[in-house]
C-alpha cells in the first residue's frame, strides 16, 4: 500500500463489485490478483458481462487465473501501450452500466484512469487497487519527458538526463508524478539514489 | 436571521395562471436593482404573510438564469395542504409586496457532465425550466423527459417543446404513456448525468433503476422537497431558550419555533438541505419523520428531528433549541 502524502497523491482502495452492466477490467503484472479476490466476493454470473485488459509484463503470470473467471472478453498485451487502442475503442462505445476496475502498478492505473476519463466518467466513480511495484511514472518538469518505472530517488530524466527529484505530486492529467531538479544550484553535487520505489 | 437565508423585498410585478393547478408568479425587486444572479435549479424561500401566521415555502426559480430582472415560480396548488398554496393563488396579485430569500441551489448541474439526461414528473418540471435555459445558452447537451397526467395538465410542455422540439419527451399517463426506464438509462453515454425532479415515488423508482444499472451515486441528483405536512397538534419544550411552544395543525414545527421567536437555521425546508437539524434531548412518544436528509438509522435513534416537515405525537417532546 502506498502512503498517504500531500492531496494530489493519488488514494487506491481494493477493487470491489459494482452493480452495473459491464465491468470493465484494466491489469497488469500482479493486478490480476485484485480481479482473483474480487472474482471470490462477486455474485454468479458476474463476469460474464466482464472485459478484461491484461498487461501480463515479465513474469508473464496469472493469465490461466484469468481466463479460468471466463468473462465475455479477455485480451493480453505486452505493453499498456498496444493495450490502449482497444481500451480507448471500448469506452468510446461504451454507456453509462459501465464500471471500470484498475489494478496493479500505479503507470498502468493512472494511464488506464487517464483514457476513462477521458471518456467522460469521474475518478471517483472508478474502482483502484494499487498491487505489485511502487515503481512511478515521472515527468521531468524541465524537459517534458517521460520516464517509466523510476524506482529510485532522486532518478535521471531518460530524456535531458538531469538528476530528478520524485515528488509526491502527481497529475491525473499526465498521470505521472513529478520529477524536479534536485542539484539546480550545483550540478556536480550529485546525491546518492536510494531504491525507494519497488 | 438564518444562515444563508438574506432576505429581497420583492414586489410581484405578475401573476400568470399556467393551466387549472398551476399559477406563475413574477418579482422584481422593490428598488428597481437587479436581483442577486443563479444557477439552475436553485430555489428561493417565500415569505407569505397570511395575517397572523408566516408560512414559508421553497419554490424553484424557472426563469432563464441569464434574466436577473425577475424572478420567476411557479406554484401548483394543493387543496391537501397546510395552505400556502392556496395562499398564493387566492390571496396574491400584481402589486403584492413580499420577502424572499436569496437563491440557493441544493439541485445543481454537474458541468463537467458529458450530457444532461433530465427526468420530470408534475411540477418537478420547474428547475429545469432554468437548467435547460442555462444548458441552451452555452450549447449544452441535454435530453428532457416529462411526464404529467393529462396534455393540460402538462405544465410548460408546449414551451419546451417549442423551444427545444426533439429534446424534449412527453409522456401522458392518461394516454398510458410510460417511460421505458430500463432501455433509457442504459442507452445514455459514458459521462452522463440524470437529474429527476417529481412525487417522492417517481424519485425512488429513478433512483433504484439507476443504482441497480450501474449508475454510480454521484452521477444522479434528484430533488424533492417534502412539503410540510399537516397533522395533530403536539407541545414541544425548548430546552436551550426556556421555551414551552405549541406546534398546530397547519402549522411546522419550524414554523412553530420560529414563531416563538426562537430562529433556528434553514436552507431548505423541504427536508432535503440539513440545516435545520435539531438534537432531541427528551420525548415520550412517536415522531413522524418526513425528511430525506437523516438515515433511516438516525430516524430510528429517535436522537434527532428536521423541524422543517417532521413532526411529533405523543406526550412530551424535549429539543435543544
Ligand atoms: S431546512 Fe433544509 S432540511 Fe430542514
Amino acid at each position: 500500500m502506498a502512503a498517504k502524502s500531500i492531496i494530489s497523491r493519488p488514494v487506491y482502495g481494493t477493487l470491489s463489485p459494482q452493480p452495473g452492466k459491464h465491468h470493465l477490467f484494466v491489469a497488469d503484472a500482479d493486478g490480476a490478483l485484485a480481479i482473483t479476490d474480487l472474482a471470490a466476493k462477486a455474485p454468479d454470473g458476474f463476469f460474464a458481462d466482464a472485459h478484461i485488459i491484461f498487461i501480463p509484463g515479465n513474469e508473464g503470470q496469472h493469465v490461466a487465473a484469468l481466463e479460468a473467471l471466463k468473462p465475455a472478453q479477455f485480451y493480453q498485451g505486452p505493453s499498456f501501450a498496444s493495450a490502449l487502442p482497444r481500451l480507448k475503442q471500448t469506452l468510446a462505445n461504451a454507456h453509462m452500466g459501465l464500471r471500470p476496475y484498475l489494478a496493479g502498478t500505479e503507470g498502468l492505473i493512472g494511464q488506464a484512469m487517464q483514457a476513462a476519463l477521458e471518456a467522460g466518467i469521474d475518478h471517483t466513480s472508478i474502482q483502484t487497487e494499487h498491487r505489485g511495484s511502487l515503481a512511478r511514472r515521472v515527468q521531468c518538469v524541465h524537459c517534458k519527458g517521460i520516464t517509466e518505472s523510476v524506482t529510485t530517488q532522486p532518478a535521471t530524466c531518460s530524456h535531458c538526463g538531469l538528476l530528478l527529484l520524485v515528488r509526491d505530486h502527481y497529475s491525473r492529467r499526465l498521470a505521472a508524478f513529478q520529477g524536479v531538479c534536485i542539484n539546480a544550484e550545483d550540478r556536480s553535487e550529485i546525491p546518492p539514489a536510494e531504491e525507494i520505489f519497488r | 436571521m438564518s444562515t444563508g437565508t438574506t432576505k429581497l423585498d420583492v414586489v410581484v410585478s405578475d401573476v400568470v395562471p399556467v393551466n387549472e393547478l398551476v399559477t406563475r408568479f413574477h418579482f422584481r425587486r422593490r428598488d428597481g436593482q437587479l436581483l442577486p444572479t443563479f444557477s439552475g435549479g436553485a430555489h428561493v424561500v417565500v415569505e407569505m404573510r397570511d395575517g397572523e401566521r408566516t408560512r414559508l415555502n421553497p419554490y424553484s426559480l424557472m426563469g432563464s438564469p441569464l434574466d436577473t430582472r425577475e424572478y420567476t415560480i411557479s406554484v401548483r396548488r394543493d387543496d391537501a395542504g397546510r395552505g400556502g398554496s392556496l395562499f398564493m393563488h387566492s390571496t396574491v396579485r400584481p402589486g403584492h409586496e413580499m420577502v424572499i430569500s436569496y437563491p440557493v441551489n441544493l439541485f445543481s448541474l454537474d458541468l463537467r457532465a458529458r450530457k444532461h439526461l433530465m427526468l420530470a414528473g408534475g411540477i418537478g418540471i420547474t428547475p429545469f425550466m432554468a437548467q435547460t435555459a442555462q444548458l441552451a445558452a452555452d450549447g449544452g447537451n441535454f435530453e428532457l423527459h416529462y411526464t404529467c397526467r393529462t396534455a393540460s395538465l402538462g405544465t410548460y410542455a408546449d414551451v419546451l417543446k417549442e423551444r427545444y422540439d426533439r429534446r424534449v419527451r412527453l409522456y401522458h399517463d392518461d394516454r398510458d404513456e410510460r417511460i421505458e426506464l430500463d432501455r433509457l438509462l442504459s442507452s445514455q453515454p459514458l459521462g452522463t448525468h440524470l437529474y429527476v425532479c417529481g412525487p417522492s415515488g417517481m424519485i425512488g423508482w429513478v433512483r433504484d433503476r439507476a443504482a441497480a444499472l450501474g449508475w454510480p451515486a454521484e452521477t444522479v441528483h434528484f430533488e424533492h422537497f417534502a412539503a410540510p405536512q399537516p397533522g395533530a397538534p403536539f407541545e414541544v419544550t425548548l430546552a436551550v431558550s426556556g421555551k414551552a411552544i405549541r406546534v398546530g395543525e397547519q402549522q411546522s414545527l419550524l414554523e412553530a419555533i420560529e414563531a416563538a421567536g426562537v430562529d433556528p437555521p434553514y436552507l431548505c425546508r423541504g427536508g432535503v438541505c440539513g440545516q435545520c437539524e435539531t438534537n432531541v434531548i427528551a420525548h415520550d412518544g412517536n415522531f413522524i419523520h418526513n425528511d430525506h436528509w437523516l438515515s433511516e438509522e438516525e430516524h430510528r435513534s429517535c436522537k434527532k428531528i428536521m423541524p422543517c416537515v417532521s413532526r411529533f405525537e405523543g406526550r412530551s417532546l424535549v429539543l435543544e433549541r
